[in-house]
């Protein structure tokens, strides 16, 4: 009886694992159904006109109401690029639906606001079958070259980058000008490839309740760091962290 | 004992009915004490707004500091906000559990919606009249402003209820401004008038919109040109409405935005984005960005934004190797009718909220009035294009020695003359609740109309009415119309059932204790007849 027991436990065992590996290798995050824009067509679109894509949500801003109007901003992923995702309008029981790699087909406005091309706002949301996470690719190298905007909005990370201290000493402010308080946005600046970069954590993104946040108030400067995010652009690269790994 | 029954079912029942309706109200009215109890200590929030500007904060900590080592039994507890709408917000959600602050930084508009909870805002006449505690006060321990020392059309934009009573002071104010590549227009050809008007400014930015026939701009050689860029839109539609004497709302809330003046300020818009003369900030991005590389002719924004604006702004958030040296010159926005300009007066206002302790209203106006003493105005004004909100203030040596300073941002500078030379041409939008809405709405129109041609859409007379008809519909402008035709005693229609019910119920409770008592006195009256 108990052999019989070990038996179906190591079969079910085998199945499930099966099942959950044929889930992740059945899903091949390039193939766009009819009708839908391929990455390559997305990036050679002019800016302003009408874009159908379908991707991943990798990471979201908080959802929230604005003339009783449900907008969310996410960061979201094919296998081939990034789309940064602005207000898009969503009821707040389909946003709570969106765990991370939830796939999705966004029709709106492609746009540029200082250099981030996103899905401009009032975009709309439909939610699909499949699921995707993008590993973060390491841009490191990339850093200071114009081949870095290729991999704008991607899940990125930088690796050895050492932190800078700012004009005070401190190792991080809340907001640009260290006019905010806990709970702002956090920046800080690291030395990586020859170059100084500024990264952000977003707050709407990675609040003060997060680890990544706890962690960015904990930098010192001096210290090496791995940083993960996602690579926004405002006036050049300003990554939005997600998780900062002290060496 | 059955008497002493009845007589308590009758209290409980008055008492419910006349206080028990009366349950979800506000505070009681604030009432000015004697004199300020200095034997307790009194915590007090202060909700402020900076522009995410360290200096900013600086001033504010300062003037707490000073502020409670001249009260030493008050402490202020500042918490920062980068965004009036997230203070808003913010309010709004704690009006309800009351835990509002006790002094807020905030807008006239937000006010309003505010004051729609009894008693939540004070009321400031009596205040500012105060012998003891009122402005200049016999007894204030710091030197601060009369009431003949407030400028008055600003203290007059906190009287907007329609009573005459003000319910805040301002605290600071800024206009807007047109920051122009004085280099760019000359090479266009034009000399720059003082005063300009929306035809002058339409004409050379359709100039500046010519491109090469390699895809760059004739102007500056780059790719990107952005001639003419606005920050607030709101602010646009407000005061070309305002300056064509054209309908926006009336002092009581009826909307009058959606009217033909509108259309045409929209058609006119349409028609330069299509060739490329105009944007905004929502659709493009900071109008410091592209002015200051060189990409824009006309920048408006606020002259709270002036240390932003020009070729060397001390504040950017471009490269350093995109700037452009060129001439930064700033005037007015441009007007229709140049000889009267009108500017929206705009800037941050303080309100106090009402407590259930008098006292904490006391120490709540005593800290507000600090916020407005020379020594907080001039530093605060100084930081940006702000103009100091009393007389006093403007007028100190201190004050006129900044305006002469040659160290100071000239830009800066000239953004704060612009709004001193021009307070008595400058206008607030009435004030009502919804009146947020509304001027969100404005905007949208704008916002709407040059997307909308951005992406090829058609733009004509089905367009715009359907715009219209959304926007009043996305702002729930319509909803508050029929507020509006409320307040008018026009026809309300049937009373819902659950009000009838409570109604007939109130009737029926009210008939009952008259028979009762009724019923009482009869058999009083009997038991006695021998």
């Amino acid at each position: 009886m108990k052999k019989v027991l070990a038996i179906m436990l190591i079969l079910v065992l085998a199945l499930s694992a099966t099942a959950c590996s044929g889930k992740k290798s059945s899903e091949d995050p390039t193939k766009k159904s009819e009708g839908v824009m391929t990455y390559a067509e997305y990036d050679a679109a002019a800016l302003d006109s009408e874009v159908v894509i379908e991707t991943y949500v990798q990471a979201k801003q908080g959802w929230w109401e604005d003339n009783g109007q449900g907008k969310a901003t996410l960061y979201t992923q094919d296998g081939d690029g990034a789309y940064f995702i602005y207000n898009a309008y969503i009821s707040e029981e389909d946003y709570n639906k969106l765990g991370e790699g939830q796939k999705i087909k966004v029709t709106g406005y492609k746009a540029e606001w200082s250099g981030e091309v996103e899905v401009a706002e009032g975009a709309t949301i439909e939610i699909e079958d499949g699921k995707w996470v993008a590993e973060a690719v390491d841009i490191t190298d990339k850093l200071g070259t114009d081949e870095l905007i290729k991999y704008q909005n991607q899940k990125v990370v930088v690796k050895g980058a050492t932190v800078e201290a700012k004009e005070d000493g401190a190792a991080f402010w809340y907001n640009w000008d260290n006019s905010g308080v806990q709970g702002d946005d956090i920046y800080f600046d690291v030395t990586a490839n020859m170059g100084t970069y500024t990264f952000t954590l977003e707050s709407y993104l990675t609040g003060s309740d997060t680890d990544v946040y706890k962690a960015a108030e904990a930098l010192e400067a001096g210290k090496t760091i791995d940083v993960e995010g996602y690579l926004y652009w405002y006036e050049g690269p300003q990554p939005h962290v997600t998780k900062i790994t002290v060496k | 004992m059955k008497k002493g029954c009845a007589l308590f079912l009758l209290l409980v029942l008055m008492v419910s009915l006349l206080s028990g309706c009366h349950g979800s109200r506000g505070a009681q009215a604030f009432v000015i004490p004697e004199s300020f109890d200095t034997s307790k200590t009194y915590e007090i929030t202060f909700w402020a707004k900076n522009d995410t500007n360290k200096t900013q904060t600086n001033i504010y900590e300062k003037a707490i500091r000073d502020f409670e080592a001249l009260y030493p039994n008050i402490h202020v507890n500042m918490r920062l906000y980068t965004d009036y709408g997230k203070i808003y917000n913010d309010v709004i959600t704690n009006i309800a559990t009351q835990t509002t602050p006790n002094v807020c930084i905030t807008y006239p508009d937000h006010i309003a919606t505010y004051m729609t909870g009894d008693n939540v805002i004070v009321p400031l006449d009596e205040l500012f009249a105060d012998a003891k505690y009122g402005l200049d006060g016999a007894e204030l321990q710091f030197d601060g402003p009369s009431l003949g020392e407030m400028v008055p059309e600003f203290l007059e934009e906190c009287a907007f209820n329609g009573d005459g009573i003000h319910y805040a002071v301002p605290y600071m104010r800024s206009t807007e401004a047109m920051y122009i590549n004085q280099d760019y227009v000359e090479q266009l050809g034009y000399e720059l008038p003082d005063v300009l008007t929306w035809d002058f400014v339409w004409e050379v930015a359709d100039k500046a919109a010519e491109k090469n026939q390699d895809g760059t701009y004739k102007l500056n050689g780059q790719n990107v040109m952005i001639p003419f860029i606005y920050k607030s839109t709101d602010n646009m539609m407000i005061q070309m409405l305002k300056q064509l004497d054209a309908g926006y709302s009336t002092p009581e809330g009826e909307v009058l935005i959606f009217n033909d003046e509108t259309r045409s300020i929209l058609e006119t818009v349409a028609e330069h984005v299509r060739t490329g003369a105009f944007s905004t900030f929502k659709i493009s991005s900071y109008p410091a960005n592209f002015l200051n590389a060189g990409q824009c002719v006309f920048a408006v924004d606020s002259t709270a934004g002036s240390t932003w604006m020009g070729s060397e702004a001390p504040l950017s958030d471009i490269a350093p190797d995109k700037y452009v040296q060129f001439k930064t010159a700033v005037r007015p926005v441009p007007q229709f009718d140049p000889e009267h300009p009108q500017m929206i007066s705009q800037g941050p206002s303080i309100c106090i909220f009402n407590k259930h302790d008098p006292q904490e209203v006391l120490a709540s106006w005593l800290f507000t009035q600090y916020l407005l003493t020379n020594d907080v105005q001039n530093a605060y004004a100084g930081t940006e294009g702000y103009v100091p909100v009393t007389l006093k203030a403007q007028q100190s040596e201190e004050y006129q020695a900044y305006l002469n300073d040659p160290a100071q941002y000239d830009v800066k500078l000239a953004a704060t003359q612009l709004l001193m030379a021009h307070t008595q041409d400058t206008f607030v939008t009435p004030v009502f609740n919804g009146s947020t809405s509304l001027r969100d709405a404005a905007g949208q129109l704008i916002e709407s109309t040059a997307k909308s041609v951005r992406r090829n859409e058609t733009v004509d007379d089905a367009y715009f009415e359907k715009l219209y008809k959304d926007t009043q519909s996305l702002y729930r402008l319509d909803q508050l119309q029929s507020q509006q035709s409320r307040t008018d005693g026009s026809d309300l229609g049937r009373l819902p059932s659950t009000a009838v019910a409570l109604l007939v119920t109130l009737v029926v409770v009210w008939v009952l204790i008259g028979l009762y008592t009724l019923y009482e006195q009869i058999r009083k009256k009997r038991a006695k007849k021998p």
